[in-house]
């Protein structure tokens, strides 16, 4: 194992929803990934972003390190889970702390309803003891503090609240404020604020934690710690990314950014095609990854996941739960019109006319994939291989759609879509930062041959 | 009060001069009733202004009007009273924005807008123009119209036909109701001295649009050229303070190359230029200075455009021939940009890439325009074929604030700057484009 | 004796048929070729003389999916090209030799262009219909017009028009104009034996069929219709306005016939209308051509009419058909349905004429909104009259 620090590259993605951070090492590697949802505070957000990224590349070489060591090899998955877990307990105790301060000083005394919160909270922190012990806990890290907090907290309020002493609407109210106000003051949630305090306590939950195995531990942690990993460029991109505190030659556009990270995803990538929540992204790509053209349908939500949203909220359901409706559709209902201004008048006329919920939202997914077609086909068509990232790329009727679609219009193609795609303009960020700094450690090798 | 409609954009000598020739105008305007003088509203592409000038009419062109407005951050009230009257959110701003400008009685620069005696429909490059005017004699009724089909180059080529048909409605139509208005007879002489300076002016302008070639180029042909144009596009062309003004900006130009500079932009001097841009559009008008800024920023000089020949194409070498007044006169609406067919204007800008060495092109699509935006996403794939060059597209309005959004324009802008950027560092070639 | 119903069954089959099977048919019987043209007048008449069918062309309605299309054509402009292009790009056109593109609006003549770049080997043709309606001046300028078309086509087809062969054209297009005129008075007359769902269909078909068959057709239903008994009900008599060009489908003006109104009169297809008097059939059939453009177009937005008060036209033929009201019907993005609307409002307020409008797109797949104004509309006449 080196004894140096290594170098990293950092991309920043700071989206309309959600912002993301891919670190890579200088192999191009990805070593660690962190995504949060974005918020008024930008710096917050990609601050955030980037902790996560780098609490993930921490977590990823403790592993490694644990299983390299031979006294702890034996125990090396169990205690990487278990820290993994006391990790994230910490990060979510402090941020409930952090609720419960601004909750109390939202309520600043007043009764029945500061009780009632109190007691709210003591559930809430019972919850996440018990969310964060056994195997299920560790999958919770990939959720937002403000969506599992916020679920646990209606339900205990449904259960509390009293239409006449104490509404429901008064009791969400506050959780409403607090998160907003901890949200946006953040926290220390970083691997080296938090590792130690975690390790304790896995390590004091681990029966098998002899003597021998606690102090090989503690060696392989403080070695980590001693040895930061260096971040020797970093690039910002995405629909916020004026606001990054970065010089100008460190941000990029999106464009390029999902261009070179769908190349870095699929190497064999020629055109790409990114449905966004606020926009779609027709780009297509030479054998670098470099972009040779592109087009965008940015000024109309019409065939974007913002779409998507609007009629899931219509028919009430989770987005995630379009896509499989509609694969039960059994006849062809033909949409024209994917205008988002009228999507809930269109739903409900075709309801009214007896159509069945499954078949007009699979016409709804094959009017979106229509329009993405035309962005394609004036970006200069569809080429082998093609890939497809954005939220929309996992809803299974629309990638249904899309294959044939595309097979009918530019016959056989190579259909890429990788589960990460939410990260592709960020390691695409992350592969332009690599790329800079080559670039200028090449000219300061010859420095005769650079410009001025 | 004269409003420095420019007070945002900073000053060339020569800007100076156009902003007075222009104010002076409209002050001639204001006081045009009073001093007896008729009034001819028309259009910038097929103007007659040497005709008019022949009959001392002051032309009135409803599009600067339209566009001046919408530099001065109007024309968003205008539209929006336009539509309460019942006009189509679909239709073209400019028609919009002038109708709720005629409501108001006064001019873009807050003076009077005297009524036109006459409207002198130059149906040339463009279909929208005859409801506009339809529209507007319903506004003015007592005023004279004139209707001047210029027929369209559908074939790509002028025909006698097609040249005699224009000039037997001058000769049938608009000279008559000419005379009609102001109670004068042609004065053919008159004419032929106008066009004769007509001639030197546009000698001078097609320098200066061809200085662009230079590296560095000492113009931008776009932003810049819209104030080199105004002049010779409006009631200047054939007047000895026009052909001032060429001279004087000629000049100037001439000592950007001898000094190897370049223009100057809303960022202030382009010397370093990283990006040599083709324009193909009109540009947007409520947001123009913003616009520049985000091209001058980055490094992006445009050498030249299509917009700047709305006027007239000159640098594809017409010029108003004085010994043939009515053919010329007809020459002139019939070669204007708007009325050339998609192939043809296809091959103009594929040639102005490779003549002024373009790094690249930009298709700046505007809502208002079908003449010009109709077929500009084939236009944009063709040149690319033909040139081998990548083209960016960019979408806004002509003077609809709603159709500007600054972050969706920066970001298609800043990502095709660095497209080419990126190829330059050892890209690929550009794809071909397929069906 | 076929019924009205049958009849217009087999020319919605025709008339709405993307891949034009019916000008095949035509060309395997005949070995001929067939020019196609775009809304709103071409003249027919001298495609038939140089040997070959005229086929008018309104778009892919919806009968097609738009998938390339659209890569031509930014959001904010109409329908039809891109459905042009897409049925030019499907090879659903690869049965026509040539287009021609008359002067409308700036889209169709942009379109003139596009076709021009994409169809290199194929006949285009833009017809700059004139604007100046002098004889000496406009009616020479389209007298030439007409004679350059009629040399262009013949060397697509081999067969150079004669006056004989234009005349004789004349002749059989005059017909079926004619019958088109009885079968529009028919209807307002008596509008519930002549659905606009079928008229239209009726007059559609005539953009695939040589003029003679037309006019059979249109023969056959006439006397079929005059047979037909059905009860005439209680619905407002509307004219349609703004349809000349991309075309409204036809559930739509069924909608509006089920919400309530008879639409007794309408600029559907308006070109193969637009001559309103027959052509001359005597002396030179060029100038007669030329001049019944000049003398007998119908009005519409894309005609400059000097010197007319704005509306005159629309309220004198609410008056003819005895109309109770207008019902602009335009589509989304249509400058010339758009930009003349607000004048013809005004001179039909001015008249006391109760009007509405709305938009539409040749591809619209739900009327409820449609249905909802077109009833009130139609109830607002009948109940609430202004001269009841």
């Amino acid at each position: 194992m080196s004894r140096a620090s290594f170098a990293c590259f950092v991309g920043i993605d700071l989206g309309s929803t959600t912002t993301k951070s891919v670190v890579i090492d200088d192999a191009g590697v990805i070593i660690g990934r962190g995504i949060t949802n974005s918020r008024s505070n930008y710096d917050l957000a990609c601050e955030i972003a980037r902790s996560e990224a780098f609490v993930d590349a921490q977590m990823s070489r403790l592993r490694r390190a644990l299983a390299a060591d031979p006294v702890l090899e034996p125990h090396a998955r169990v205690l990487s889970a278990s820290l993994e877990r006391s990790f994230r307990y910490r990060q979510h105790a402090r941020q409930l702390a952090n609720l419960r301060r601004a909750c109390l000083l939202i309520t600043a005394g007043a009764q029945p309803i500061e009780a009632t919160l109190v007691e709210i909270l003591d559930e809430l922190d019972a919850l996440a003891e018990k969310m964060f012990t056994g195997i299920a806990g560790a999958e919770k890290r990939s959720e937002f503090f403000r969506d599992i907090a916020g679920a646990q907290f209606q339900r205990a309020a449904e259960q509390r609240a009293d239409p006449r002493r104490l509404p429901f609407e008064d009791i969400v109210a506050v959780f409403d404020k607090a998160i907003l106000k901890v949200e946006n003051e953040g926290d220390d949630l970083t691997f080296e604020g938090n590792a130690r305090a975690a390790f304790t306590r896995s390590l004091s939950l681990y029966a098998k934690a002899s003597p021998e195995v606690r102090s090989a531990a503690a060696a392989v942690l403080d070695d980590l710690l001693a040895r930061p990993p260096v971040v020797r460029a970093s690039v910002g991109t995405g629909y916020g990314r004026a606001r990054l505190p970065f010089p100008k030659e460190r941000i990029r556009s999106e464009i390029l950014c999902h261009g070179l990270g769908a190349h870095a995803m699929f190497p064999m990538t020629r055109t790409v095609l990114d449905i966004g929540g606020q926009d779609t992204k027709a780009i297509q790509v030479d054998g670098e990854g470099i972009v040779t053209g592109f087009q965008m349908n940015d000024r109309c939500a019409a065939g974007c996941g913002r779409y998507l949203g609007y009629i899931a909220d219509e028919m009430n359901l989770g987005v995630h739960e379009l896509g499989p409706l509609a694969e039960q559709a059994t006849r062809k209902v033909k949409i024209t019109s994917t205008c988002t201004v009228f999507a809930g008048a269109e739903l409900r006329d075709r309801l009214a006319l007896g159509e069945k919920r499954e078949d007009i939202l699979a016409g709804l997914h094959r009017a979106i994939i229509l329009r993405a077609m035309s962005i394609l086909a004036r970006s200069g068509g569809v080429h082998d291989e093609f890939t497809f990232t954005g939220g929309v790329a996992s809803n299974p009727a629309a990638v249904r759609a899309l294959r044939d679609l595309v097979g009918e219009n530019y016959g056989p193609r190579v259909l890429n879509i990788s589960p990460s795609s939410i990260y592709t303009g960020a390691l695409g960020a992350a592969l332009f930062a690599l790329r800079d700094v080559n670039r200028l450690d090449e000219e300061q090798r010859r420095p005769e041959e650079a410009h001025a | 009060m004269k409003e420095d409609l420019t007070h945002d954009v900073p000053k060339e000598p020569s800007m100076l001069r156009q902003k007075e020739l222009i104010s002076g105008h409209y002050d001639a305007l204001a006081a045009a009733r009073d001093n007896g003088r008729k009034v001819a509203y028309t259009f910038v592409p097929g103007n007659l202004t040497e005709l008019l000038l022949a009959f001392d009419v002051l032309p009135v062109l409803p599009e600067i009007n339209a566009l001046q407005s919408g530099m001065r951050k109007r024309s968003g009230a205008y539209i929006t009273e336009a539509e309460k009257l019942g006009h189509s959110e679909d239709v073209c701003s400019y028609v919009k924005c002038d109708i709720g400008m005629m409501k108001t009685g006064l001019g873009p620069t807050g003076k009077a807008m005297p009524p036109p005696d006459l409207l002198l429909l130059s149906y040339t490059g463009c279909f929208t123009f005859m409801k506009w005017f339809e529209l507007l004699k319903q506004e003015f009724p007592n005023a004279e119209i004139a209707m001047l089909h210029v027929p369209y180059q559908g074939g790509g080529v002028v025909t006698k036909e097609m040249r005699d048909y224009v000039v037997a409605q001058l000769r049938s139509e608009v000279v008559p109701k000419l005379e009609k208005i102001t109670g004068k007879r042609l004065d053919e002489d008159r004419l032929k001295e106008l066009l004769e300076r007509s001639a030197r002016a546009e000698e001078d302008l097609v320098w200066v649009l061809e200085s662009a070639k230079h590296h560095p180029s000492p113009i931008d042909g776009y932003f810049g050229g819209v104030f080199y144009i105004g002049p010779i596009f409006t009631a200047f062309r054939g007047t000895e303070e026009g052909c001032d003004y060429y001279r004087i900006l000629r000049e100037e130009v001439q000592g950007r190359i001898d000094r190897r500079e370049g223009p100057i932009t809303p960022v202030g001097p382009l010397d370093n230029q990283k990006y040599r841009i083709v324009v193909e559009g009109p540009p947007n008008w409520t947001s123009f200075r913003e616009f520049w800024e985000m091209f001058a920023a980055e490094g992006a000089v445009c050498v030249a455009s299509t917009y700047t020949k709305v006027g007239g194409l000159y640098d594809q070498g017409f010029r108003h021939d004085p010994a043939h007044p009515m053919e010329t006169l007809s020459e002139y609406c019939l070669g204007c940009y708007t009325n050339l067919n998609l192939p043809t204007r296809t091959g103009l800008i594929a040639k102005y890439v490779k003549e002024y060495e373009a790094d690249g092109f930009i298709v700046h699509s505007v809502k208002s325009c079908n003449s010009f935006s109709a077929g500009q996403l084939l236009i944009l794939r063709e040149i690319e074929k033909r040139t081998g060059v990548p083209g960016g597209f960019i979408e806004s309005d002509l003077v609809d604030p709603r159709y500007f959004s600054p972050a969706n324009v920066k970001n298609r802008l800043e990502s095709y700057l660095q497209m080419i950027e990126q190829r330059r560092h050892g890209g690929g070639a550009v794809m071909e484009a397929s069906p | 004796m076929k019924s009205t119903l049958e009849i217009a069954a087999e020319c919605e089959r025709i008339s709405l048929d993307t891949h034009l099977t019916t000008v095949r048919a035509w060309q395997e019987r005949t070995g001929g070729r067939a020019i196609g043209h775009l809304p709103i007048y071409a003249p027919r008449e001298v495609i038939q003389a140089a040997g070959m069918l005229p086929v008018g062309i309104l778009g892919g309605g919806d009968q097609i999916e738009i998938i390339r299309g659209d890569a031509y054509f930014q959001s904010y402009i109409c329908q039809i090209p891109r459905s042009v292009v897409e049925m030019g790009l499907t090879a659903r056109l690869d049965c026509l030799s040539g287009m021609l593109f008359p002067a409308i609006c700036d889209v169709i003549r942009n379109l003139s262009g596009v076709w021009q770049l994409l169809f290199p080997e194929k006949y285009v043709r833009y017809i700059d219909v004139p604007q100046n309606v002098q004889w000496e001046v406009g009616g020479r300028f389209y007298l030439h017009e007409l004679h350059e078309l009629g040399r262009g086509l013949a060397e697509v087809s081999g067969t150079a028009p004669t006056d004989e062969s234009l005349r004789a054209a004349i002749v059989e297009h005059n017909l079926a104009r004619r019958l088109i005129r009885e079968l529009y008075d028919l209807r307002a007359r008596s509008p519930e034996r002549v659905p606009t769902s079928e008229a239209y269909v009726l007059v559609r078909a005539g953009y695939q069929l040589p003029a003679a068959e037309h006019a059979a057709l249109l023969r056959a239903y006439l006397d079929a219709a005059r047979e037909t008994k059905r009860t005439e009900l209680d619905q407002a008599r509307v004219i349609l306005v703004g349809t000349f060009c991309e075309q409204p489908p036809l559930g739509l003006l069924k909608t509006l016939e089920r919400a309530g109104c008879y639409i007794v009169d309408d600029d559907l297809i308006l070109g193969a209308r637009f001559l309103t008097a027959d052509v001359d059939e005597q002396g030179d059939p060029w100038e007669a051509l030329a001049r019944a453009y000049l003398e007998h177009s119908a009005h519409t937005s894309s005609r400059y009419v000097p010197e007319e008060q704005k509306g005159r036209y629309l309220v004198e033929r609410c008056k003819q058909r005895g109309a109770e009201g207008v019902i602009f019907c335009a589509p989304s993005f249509c400058d010339p349905a758009l930009l003349e609307q607000p004048m013809l409002e005004s001179a039909l307020d001015r008249a006391g004429i109760q009007h509405t409008a709305f938009k539409y797109s040749e591809s619209s797949a739900q009327f409820q909104a449609i249905h909802e104004q077109a009833g009130t509309f139609s109830d607002s006449i009948r109940l609430w009259s202004l001269d009841a």
